[in-house]
C-alpha cells in the first residue's frame, strides 16, 4: 500500500458494525490460554525479612508443598540472595516458579548495606532480559524470565511500627518490583493491637513516599474484592505445615496450650486473604505490572544512560543498532585520546622528576666542595696553630735548659767575682723576673688542657 | 564444734541470740530496700510491658514511641524510673533503667556503649562515695540486675545479642529471657532455649547463675530450684490487660483462638521469672553485685591508677585513690615541693657535670 493510503485510513472515524451471524473470533481468549496452558507460566517470588520470621514455612503453605530448605544461620556477614526453582503442576497447568531467599537480612550489626543485594539481583534479572531482547537473533518465547514479579516483605510483629531497616529497604525496592508487605508470625498480636498496627504501619509507608502494591480496581470482575483487600493491606499470616485435628476436620495450625491457631481461618488470620490475592486473583496482573512498568522504566533510564533518545531532530526513528554503532565508535575514539593524553602527561611528569633530580644532584655537589674547601681551610689553620705552639714549647724548653744549666753552674762562681755577682744579681733579679715569666708561661702551659 | 551454750548437765540455758534473724528482720523493714532492675532489648519486644506485669504498676503512662524514620539514625538514651512501692509495711524503692533505641537504628555498631558507659558510672559514682570520709548517706544506683530480651523470630542469637551480652556480662547480672513467647508452640520454645544455651555456652557468656543451694534445704526448694535452671532462658509474656476467663480475672492477652494467660505455668515462664527476681533472689542479685561485679570493678580501677602513679613518677590521681582527703594536702603539697626542689638540683647538677666534661674535652 502506498504510504498516502494508509494516512487516509488513520484519519476516518473507527466505525462499529454489526455482525449478521456468529463469526467465531469469540474463541481468541480460549485460543490464547490454551497456547498459554501449553507454554507453561513462570513466577518469580522474592522473599525479604529476618532470619527465622517464616519465610520458607509460608512459601511452603502457600503452595502447599515442602521446598527443600535449611536452616539459615544468624551469623552471615552480609546478605547474599538464594533463588530456586522449582516446576509445579495444578491440573494441566504447569507453573515454573522461582522463589528467591534473602539469607542473613537484618542479622548484621551494620545495616547500611543490607539493601544492596537485593537491588542488584532485581537489577540483574531486568538487565538480562534486557540484553536477551537488544539481541539479534533472540528467542523470547525460550527465554526463562527470571525477572522478579512480587517482593513479599516480612514485617515483624513487634506491635509498634515499622523497623527503620524496613522503610529504609523498602524505599530502595519500590520502584523496582511491586512489594506486598505482609506482617509475619501473626499469632503473636492480638486483635486490637493488629488494627493499631496495620494504620501505623499503613501510614507510615504513605508519609515517606514507598509506593506498594496496591491491587487493580479497574477490571470489573475483580475490582470489587480488590477494593476491599487493598484496605487489609499489610496481610497478617500465620504458616504451618503441621497438621491438628479440629472437631472432625484436619487443618494446618499451630497447637498453643491455650488454643489452636488455624491457617485457613479468616478470623485467625489473613492467609486465605493473601493466597487469593496472589495467586488465584492477581497473578498474571502482578506479571504484566513487572514487564510494563518496572521492566520500562528500568530499560528506559538503562537507555537513556546509553545515551539513546527516542527520535532525533528529523522525527526519524532510530535504529538502535546504527546508534550503537555510532556511540561505539565514539567511545572507542574517546578511548584512544584519552590514552594519549595520558600517555603525554606520564612523558611529561618524567621529563620533570629528571630535570628536579638533576638539579638537586648538582647542588649536592657543590655543597660537598664547599665543605671540602672549609674543611681544608680549618685544617690548615689548626696546623699553623699547632707549629706555633710547637715553637713556643720549644723555646721554653730550651729556656729552661739554659736556667737550668745557669743554676748548676752559679755556686762555683760564686766567691770570685763579686761584679760578677752584681752582673749576676741583675742577671739574676733578671732572671728571676725571667724566671717569674717563665713560670707564668709554664703554668699557663699547665692551664691549657684542665 | 557446736558449741550449746550454758550447757549444765542436761539442762540449755537460753542465751538469746536466736532472735537475731528477728532483728535483721526488724532492722530491714525500719531501712526499706532498694533495687535497679536494666531492661535492654530492641524495641517491640514487650519490656515495658513486662515490667508493668511484674510490678503490678502502670509506670510507662504516656509514653511517645518514634517513628521508624526517626529511628533510622538513633542513639541510645537512658531514661531511669523511680518508683516507691510497698508490701505488709516492707518498702521497696524501685528503679528501672531503660535503653530506648538500642538496636533500632540501621547501623548498631556499639549501641551498647552507652549502657556500659552508664553502669560504670554508678560504679564510679559509689567508689567516690565509698573512699569519701561522709558515708552515711551512700546512694546505691548500682545496676543489679539486667534483662536482656531476646527476640523469638529467629533461630538463636543473633550478633547484637551475643555482642551486648559479653559487653556486659562482666558489669552486670544478665539474665536473658525469651521476650513474647505467645509465638512459639511448647516444642519451638524448648528448641530455642536449649539453641540460645547452647550459644551462650559456645560464645562464653556468663549469665547470672543461680545459686546452688545448701544440702539442707527442704526437697521442695531443691526440687524448685533445678527446674528454674532448667528452664533457662525464660521464655516470657507480658500483659496489660485484664481477661475474664474460667470465672477469673487474670491478667492476659486475648486472641480468637484462646486467652493466654501470664501467670499460668504451662503457657509461659513469667510466674518463675517474678519468683526469682522478686520473692527469692532480689537479694542475691544484690550481693552478686556488691561482691563480684563492684570488686571486679574497683580491682580494676585501683590497678589502673597504680600503674599510672609508677609509670609517670609523680602524685598526679584524678580521683582520691585512699581515704587521704583534707587534712593531708598540707603534707602533700610539701611533698609536692620538696619533689620539685630534689629535681631542680638534680638537674643543675646535671649541667654542672656537663659542664666539667665539656671543659675537659676543650
Amino acid at each position: 500500500m502506498a504510504a498516502t493510503d494508509v494516512d487516509i485510513f488513520s484519519n476516518e472515524e473507527k466505525r462499529n458494525l454489526s455482525l449478521g451471524g456468529h463469526v467465531g473470533f469469540d474463541s481468541l481468549p480460549d485460543q490464547l490460554v490454551s497456547k498459554s496452558v501449553t507454554q507453561g507460566f513462570c513466577f518469580n517470588i522474592l522473599c525479604v525479612g529476618e532470619t527465622g520470621i517464616g519465610k520458607s514455612t509460608l512459601m511452603n503453605t502457600l503452595f502447599n508443598t515442602m521446598f527443600e530448605n535449611e536452616e539459615a544461620s544468624h551469623y552471615q556477614n552480609g546478605v547474599c540472595m538464594r533463588p530456586r526453582t522449582y516446576d509445579l503442576q495444578e491440573s494441566n497447568v504447569h507453573l515454573k516458579l522461582t522463589i528467591v531467599d534473602t539469607v542473613g537480612f537484618g542479622d548484621q550489626i551494620n545495616k547500611e548495606e543490607s539493601y544492596k543485594p537485593i537491588v542488584d539481583y532485581i537489577d540483574t534479572q531486568f538487565e538480562n532480559y534486557l540484553q536477551e531482547e537488544l539481541k539479534i537473533k533472540r528467542s523470547l518465547f525460550n527465554y526463562h524470565d527470571g525477572r522478579v514479579h512480587i517482593c513479599l516483605y516480612f514485617i515483624a510483629p513487634t506491635g509498634h511500627s515499622l523497623k527503620s531497616l524496613d522503610l529504609v529497604t523498602m524505599k530502595k525496592l519500590d520502584s523496582k518490583v511491586n512489594i506486598i508487605p505482609i506482617i509475619a508470625k501473626a499469632d503473636t498480636i492480638s486483635k486490637s493491637e493488629l488494627h493499631k498496627f496495620k494504620i501505623k504501619i499503613m501510614s507510615e509507608l504513605v508519609s515517606n513516599g514507598v509506593q506498594i502494591y496496591q491491587f487493580p480496581t479497574d477490571d470489573d470482575a475483580v475490582t470489587e474484592i480488590n477494593s476491599s483487600m487493598n484496605a487489609h493491606l499489610p496481610f497478617a499470616v500465620v504458616g504451618s505445615v503441621e497438621e491438628v485435628k479440629v472437631g472432625n476436620k484436619t487443618v494446618r495450625a499451630r497447637q498453643y496450650p491455650w488454643g489452636v491457631v488455624q491457617v485457613e481461618n479468616e478470623s485467625h488470620c489473613d492467609f486465605v486473604k493473601l493466597r487469593e490475592m496472589l495467586i488465584r486473583v492477581n497473578m498474571e496482573d502482578l506479571r504484566e505490572q513487572t514487564h510494563a512498568r518496572h521492566y520500562e522504566l528500568y530499560r528506559r533510564c538503562k537507555l537513556e544512560e546509553m545515551g539513546f533518545t527516542d527520535t532525533d531532530p528529523d522525527c526519524q526513528p532510530f535504529s538502535l543498532q546504527e546508534t550503537y554503532e555510532a556511540k561505539r565508535k565514539e567511545f572507542m575514539g574517546d578511548l584512544q585520546k584519552k590514552e594519549e593524553q595520558m600517555r603525554q602527561m606520564f612523558v611529561n611528569k618524567v621529563k620533570e622528576t629528571e630535570a628536579e633530580l638533576k638539579e638537586k644532584e648538582r647542588e649536592l655537589h657543590n655543597k660537598f666542595e664547599q665543605l671540602k674547601h672549609m674543611h681544608q681551610e680549618e685544617k690548615r689553620k689548626v696546623e699553623e696553630k699547632r707549629w706555633d705552639l710547637e715553637e713556643e714549647m720549644n723555646a721554653f724548653n730550651r729556656r729552661k735548659v739554659a736556667a737550668e744549666t745557669l743554676s748548676l753552674v752559679q755556686p762555683l762562681k760564686k766567691d770570685k767575682d763579686k761584679k760578677k755577682v752584681n752582673v749576676w744579681a741583675q742577671a739574676k733579679h733578671g732572671f728571676v723576673f725571667h724566671h717569674h715569666s717563665d713560670i707564668n708561661v709554664f703554668f699557663y702551659f699547665l692551664y691549657i688542657p684542665s | 564444734m557446736l558449741l550449746a551454750p550454758g550447757a549444765v548437765g542436761n539442762e540449755k540455758q537460753y542465751v538469746g541470740f536466736a532472735t537475731l534473724p528477728n532483728q535483721v528482720h526488724r532492722k530491714s523493714v525500719k531501712k526499706g530496700f532498694d533495687f535497679t532492675l536494666m531492661v535492654a532489648g530492641e524495641s517491640g519486644m514487650g519490656k515495658s510491658t513486662l515490667v508493668n506485669s511484674l510490678f503490678l504498676t502502670d509506670l510507662y503512662k504516656d509514653r511517645k514511641l518514634l517513628n521508624s524514620e526517626e529511628r533510622i539514625n538513633q542513639t541510645v538514651e537512658i531514661i531511669k524510673h523511680t518508683v516507691d512501692i510497698e508490701e505488709k509495711g516492707v518498702k521497696l524503692k524501685l528503679t528501672i533503667v531503660d535503653t530506648p533505641g538500642f538496636g533500632d537504628a540501621v547501623n548498631n555498631n556499639e549501641c551498647w556503649k552507652p549502657i556500659t558507659d552508664y553502669i560504670d558510672q554508678q560504679f564510679e559514682q559509689y567508689f567516690r562515695d565509698e573512699s569519701g570520709l561522709n558515708r552515711k548517706n551512700i546512694q546505691d544506683n548500682r545496676v543489679h540486675c539486667c534483662l536482656y530480651f531476646i527476640p523469638p523470630f529467629g533461630h538463636g542469637l543473633r550478633p547484637v545479642d551475643v555482642e551486648f551480652m559479653k559487653a556486659l556480662h562482666e558489669k552486670v547480672n544478665v539474665v536473658p529471657l525469651i521476650a513474647k513467647a505467645d509465638c512459639l508452640t511448647p516444642n519451638e520454645i524448648k528448641k530455642l532455649k536449649d539453641r540460645v544455651r547452647e550459644e551462650i555456652e559456645r560464645f562464653g557468656i556468663k549469665v547470672y547463675q543461680f545459686p546452688e543451694c545448701d544440702s539442707d534445704e527442704d526437697e521442695e526448694f531443691k526440687q524448685l530450684d533445678k527446674e528454674l535452671k532448667e528452664c533457662c532462658p525464660l521464655a516470657v509474656i507480658g500483659s496489660n490487660t485484664v481477661v475474664e476467663t474460667r470465672g477469673q480475672r487474670v491478667r492476659g492477652r486475648l486472641y480468637p483462638w484462646g486467652i493466654v494467660e501470664v501467670e499460668n505455668q504451662s503457657h509461659c515462664d513469667f510466674v518463675k521469672l517474678r519468683n526469682m527476681l522478686i520473692r527469692s533472689h532480689m537479694h542475691d542479685l544484690k550481693d552478686v553485685t556488691c561482691d563480684v561485679h563492684y570488686e571486679n570493678y574497683r580491682a580494676q580501677c585501683i590497678q589502673d591508677m597504680t600503674s599510672k602513679l609508677t609509670q609517670d613518677n609523680r602524685m598526679e590521681s584524678p580521683i582520691p585513690i585512699l581515704p587521704l582527703s583534707t587534712p593531708d594536702v598540707e603534707t602533700d603539697r610539701l611533698i609536692k615541693m620538696k619533689d620539685e626542689e630534689l629535681a631542680r638540683m638534680q638537674e643543675m647538677l646535671n649541667k654542672m657535670q656537663q659542664q666539667i666534661h665539656d671543659g675537659k674535652d676543650q
